[in-house]
């Protein structure tokens, strides 16, 4: 029932954030919002793992965030040189 | 120790649809990345600490992603943020003055408090 609940409102947040994505008015609204997805993503690899009782996802989780980082630095390097 | 959790996860799960709102609300980049940033900050923490209650033998790997994330998410938000400065993007309510900088305006009668 608790699982349950967090997932609705951390869907929810995802929600907001991908009509954020689709709407915004400028680039950077689109990569703001895709990095609070990611970290969005981290909690729920990480309440997966207590759910189905494997560890494995753990692992999952520290690569995602390794990777979210990445790619945020380097949109933002992206767009500050192309403008 | 598993009723911590679930109180954990609760707020958890409404920081990170506050989050979304906040995202969703805000009426400038710079708000919305604030709003965005801080909310799934304080959400990410709670949810490791709850997994920490609930399977107390996976505390380092929690620890590390916790550690991780406290330091790269306002890093990443403060680079995204400089980006958009750099490249001319107004922040909502002020003006450019002639250095390319911004300022507030000030109000009429002298007084030096926002409108």
């Amino acid at each position: 029932m608790i699982n349950i609940i967090f997932f609705t409102l951390i869907g929810l947040g995802i929600l907001f954030s991908i009509y954020r994505m689709i709407k915004g008015p400028t680039q950077f609204d689109r990569v703001v919002s895709l990095d609070v997805i990611n970290v969005c993503i981290i909690g729920v690899l990480v309440i997966i793992a207590v759910v189905s009782k494997n560890e494995l996802y753990l692992d999952v989780a520290i690569v995602y965030s390794i990777l979210g980082f990445l790619e945020t630095i380097v949109f933002a390097k992206f767009l500050e040189v192309r403008s | 120790m598993k009723y911590i959790g679930d109180v954990l996860l609760i707020i958890s799960g409404l920081f990170y649809a506050l989050g979304g709102l906040g995202l969703l609300r805000m009426p400038d980049v710079y708000n919305r990345a604030q709003a965005g940033t801080k909310a799934t900050t304080l959400g990410t923490f709670s949810a490791l600490i709850a997994a920490c209650f609930y399977f107390p033998s996976w505390a380092p790997k929690l620890i590390l992603i916790l550690v991780f994330v406290a330091i790269t998410n306002p890093v990443g938000s403060s680079t995204i943020l400089k980006a958009a400065y750099k490249s001319g993007l107004k922040p909502i309510g002020m003006k450019e003055d002639g250095l390319n900088d911004f300022y507030t305006e000030e109000v009429k009668d002298g007084s030096n408090e926002l409108s």
